[in-house]
C-alpha cells in the first residue's frame, strides 16, 4: 500500500507542492534563524577562542562576560605568577579607542596588548607581515574585516582601499603602523581589531590606575587546573576560569541579559506556526478530498492501521522532502553570505532540532488526518 | 440452491438528534447464489441501506444477515474486514477510482490491501482489465479514460480478488444508455460466468431486464419480489 499512499499524495500536486511548500519554509526560518543566532552567539566569545594557550583566564571576580572589562593592578601579574602550581602567566589588555582615518572621521575599535616576549594573545592567524615586527615602533596588527571595511581608506569615487602593511593610522593622537593583517574571529560589535604589545596598549589608551584586564595562566603539568584556579581565587581575590568557563559565562550572559534570544525565538516560533498551519491545513484538506477514496478503501478491506501507515507515510515523506529542501535552502544562504557581516553558523545539533521540529509538524498534520479517516464509515462510498 | 445472502427481521434505525429515522423495517430477503439481483425503489426507500448491510459495511440495528453461511453480526472488527475484502467485491456509482493510479493499479488495490506482493496483483490485474476489453488501456488514468471505461475498469477491480459476491450501486446511472448496456453485459458476461452473485441496486428503468430476480422497495420495505420486471409490473397492476 506504500505505493498507492504515495502515488495518492504526488498525484494532486497542487496540494503536494503546497504541503512541500509549507513544510520546506517551515524547516528553512527554524534553520535559518537559530543558524543566525548561533552564529552571533558564537562572535561573543569569538576572542576567547582565538586565545588557545592559557589553561586560565584571570578576571575580575564582578566580570561577567568577555566584554565586561573590570581592569586589575599590573601587581596582579606577579602575584598570579607566584602562585603554586602556575606555569606561566602573561598580561592582556582589551579594551576600547578611537582609531583617526584617513578621511578624519574616527572609528571606534577593540585594541588587544599582548606580552611583548612569548606573544601570548596573538590573533591565531596572519595573512600579512610577521608576528615579531609587533616589536618595532609604534606596529599594530589589524584584523582582516576592520582592515577591508571600516578602517579601510576611503577614495572619493566611494571604493574602499583596505588597509595594508605600511600603512599608518592614528590612535588617540598616537601613531600606528601596520605590520600585518590577521584572520580572527568577528566579533560581536563587528568593531575592527587592533593587536600591539601590552606596553604600547596602555600607551595608546588614556592614563588609568588599573590597565590590566586579564591574566592569561598556564597551568604546570600534571596539576589540577581546577585547583590551580581555586588557589589563584584564593589568594587573589580574583576569578580564574577556564577558556571553556569564560565562554560559557559570555553566552549565558547574552542568553540571560540581551533580547536576543526572545527576537530569535519568536521569529522560530512564527516559522513553527506557520509551517504547522499550512502544513495542517494542506495536509487535512488533502486527506478529506480524497476521504471517499478512503473510504473505498476501508469497504475493500482495507483495515484502519494500514490506513494510518498510508497517512503516516505521506506525511513522513512530505516531511522529510520539505526539511531537505528548508536545511538546502538554509545552507544555501549561509553559503551565499559567507562573505558578508552576517554572523551564520549551522551545526549538526541544528539540524536535528529543525529535523525534531518538522517532525512535530508533520505529526500534527498527520494526527488530524488520521482521526478523520479512521472515523469514516465505508458505507459513505454509497452515498452519492 | 445455495443461498449467497439470507436476511431475516433486518431492521436499521438511524438516530439525529432527538429523531429516529427507520431506514429499514424488518426485510426478508434470500437471494440465490450465482444470480444476479436486483433492488429497485424510489430514492430514499432503504436500498442503499440494505446493500450496505449486506455488504457488511454497515450493521443492522436488529436482524440476521447471512453472506454464504457466515453470520456477519458474529464478526469481530477485524475479522469482518477480513471477509469484506476476501469475499465481496464493490462496483460504485461514481466508480471511486484512485485518480493519480493507472487503470492497472487501480484493479491491483484490492489484491494488495490482502498483501498479494505488487508485481503478481499487477499481472493479475491486467489480465482481468483484458477480460473487460481494456487490456490495451491499462497503463491509462482514470481521466483519460471515458465515463464507460472507467466503470469496466471499477468491474475488473470487483472480480480481480475473485469475490463470491459482487454489490453494484446504481452501476448505470452516470452512463449513457448505450454504454450502460454495455456494461450490464459485461456484468452478466464476466461476473456471473464464474458462478458469482451480483446484487444490484437501481432506479435505471432500462437495465431491469437483466436481473434473475428483482425487488422492490419502499419506505424501508420490500413490497414485491419477482423472478423479471415484466411479473413485478405484472404485480402492481394486480395490486392497483
Amino acid at each position: 500500500m506504500n505505493s498507492i499512499a504515495l502515488k495518492m499524495l504526488i498525484g494532486d500536486t497542487t496540494k503536494y507542492v503546497s504541503l512541500i511548500i509549507g513544510i520546506t519554509f517551515a524547516a528553512l526560518i527554524m534553520t535559518q534563524q537559530p543558524s543566525i543566532f548561533w552564529g552571533l552567539m558564537t562572535r561573543t566569545y569569538g576572542f576567547i577562542d582565538d586565545i588557545g594557550y592559557p589553561d586560565l583566564w584571570v578576571v575580575d571576580p564582578e566580570a561577567r562576560y568577555i566584554d565586561d572589562v573590570k581592569p586589575m593592578s599590573d601587581t596582579m601579574l606577579q602575584r598570579v605568577r607566584s602562585i603554586e602550581g602556575v606555569r606561566w602567566a602573561t598580561p592582556l589588555f582589551k579594551g576600547s579607542t578611537e582609531v583617526l582615518l584617513s578621511d578624519g572621521s574616527f572609528e571606534n575599535s577593540t585594541l588587544v596588548g599582548i606580552d611583548s616576549t612569548t606573544m601570548i594573545g596573538a590573533p591565531p592567524k596572519l595573512l600579512s607581515g610577521q608576528l615579531t615586527d609587533l616589536r618595532m615602533a609604534d606596529a599594530v596588527i589589524v584584523n582582516e574585516e576592520g582592515a577591508k571595511e571600516r578602517l579601510a581608506r576611503q577614495m572619493p569615487d566611494g571604493n574602499k582601499i583596505p588597509l595594508q602593511v605600511g600603512d599608518t593610522l592614528e590612535i588617540n593622537e598616537k601613531r600606528a603602523v601596520v605590520v600585518g593583517v590577521a584572520q580572527t574571529s568577528r566579533s560581536f560589535q563587528s568593531r575592527p581589531v587592533l593587536y600591539t604589545t601590552y606596553e604600547r596598549a596602555v600607551n595608546y589608551v588614556p592614563q588609568q590606575r588599573r590597565l590590566l584586564t586579564f591574566v592569561l595562566a598556564k597551568v604546570k603539568d600534571g596539576e589540577n587546573i581546577d585547583l590551580v584556579a581555586k588557589r589563584i581565587s584564593d589568594q587573589t581575590g580574583m576569578k580564574a576560569v577556564t577558556s571553556q568557563q569564560f565562554k560559557d559565562m559570555t553566552f549565558n550572559h547574552y542568553m540571560k541579559r540581551t533580547g536576543i534570544p526572545i527576537n530569535f525565538g519568536v521569529a522560530v516560533l512564527l516559522g513553527f506556526v506557520i509551517g504547522a498551519v499550512v502544513t495542517g491545513q494542506t495536509f487535512y484538506a488533502f486527506t478529506h478530498e480524497n476521504l471517499k477514496q478512503y473510504a473505498a478503501l476501508k469497504a475493500m478491506g482495507a483495515r484502519a492501521g494500514t490506513l494510518m501507515r498510508m497517512i503516516v507515510l505521506q506525511a513522513i515523506s512530505v516531511g522529510v522532502m520539505g526539511w531537505c529542501l528548508g536545511v538546502g535552502c538554509a545552507a544555501l544562504f549561509g553559503y551565499s553570505m559567507r562573505k558578508s557581516i552576517l554572523a551564520f553558523k549551522m551545526s549538526p545539533e541544528l539540524f536535528l532540532f529543525s529535523g525534531f521540529v518538522t517532525l512535530i509538524i508533520v505529526s500534527i498534520a498527520a494526527l488530524i488526518s488520521i482521526v478523520k479517516v479512521i472515523r469514516v464509515e465505508p458505507a459513505l462510498v454509497f452515498k452519492g | 440452491m445455495t443461498l449467497a445472502i439470507d436476511c431475516k427481521e433486518i431492521t436499521k434505525t438511524y438516530v439525529t438528534g432527538e429523531q429516529e429515522v427507520q431506514a429499514l423495517r424488518g426485510i426478508e430477503l434470500e437471494v440465490d447464489a450465482g444470480s444476479l439481483f436486483m433492488l429497485v425503489g424510489p430514492s430514499g426507500c432503504g436500498k442503499t441501506t440494505l446493500i450496505s448491510v449486506m455488504a457488511g459495511i454497515l450493521m443492522q440495528t436488529s436482524g440476521s444477515c447471512q453472506v454464504y453461511g457466515q453470520e456477519l453480526a458474529e464478526l469481530n472488527g477485524g475479522d469482518l474486514v477480513s471477509f469484506r475484502g476476501k469475499n465481496i467485491g464493490f462496483v460504485f456509482q461514481q466508480f471511486n477510482l484512485l485518480p493519480s493510479l493507472t487503470a492497472a493499479e487501480n484493479v491491483a488495490v484490492p489484491l494488495i490491501i490482502q498483501g498479494v506482493k505488487n508485481k503478481v496483483a499487477y499481472d493479475r490485474a491486467r489480465e482481468v482489465l483484458d477480460r473487460v476489453g481494456l487490456g490495451d488501456r491499462w497503463q491509462s488514468l482514470p481521466n483519460q479514460l471515458s465515463g464507460g471505461q472507467q466503470q469496466r475498469v471499477a468491474i475488473a477491480r470487483a472480480l480481480v480478488h475473485e469475490p463470491r459476491l459482487i454489490v453494484c450501486d446504481e452501476p448505470t446511472s452516470a452512463l449513457d444508455h448505450r454504454t450502460g448496456q454495455v456494461v450490464m453485459d459485461l456484468m452478466r458476461e464476466v461476473a456471473l460466468a464464474d458462478g458469482r452473485t451480483l446484487v444490484i441496486v437501481t432506479h435505471d428503468s432500462r437495465i431491469f431486464s437483466y436481473a434473475d430476480r428483482i425487488a422492490q422497495m419502499d419506505d424501508g420495505q420490500i413490497i414485491a419480489i419477482a423472478d423479471d420486471w415484466q411479473q413485478l409490473e405484472g404485480m402492481h397492476h394486480h395490486a392497483a
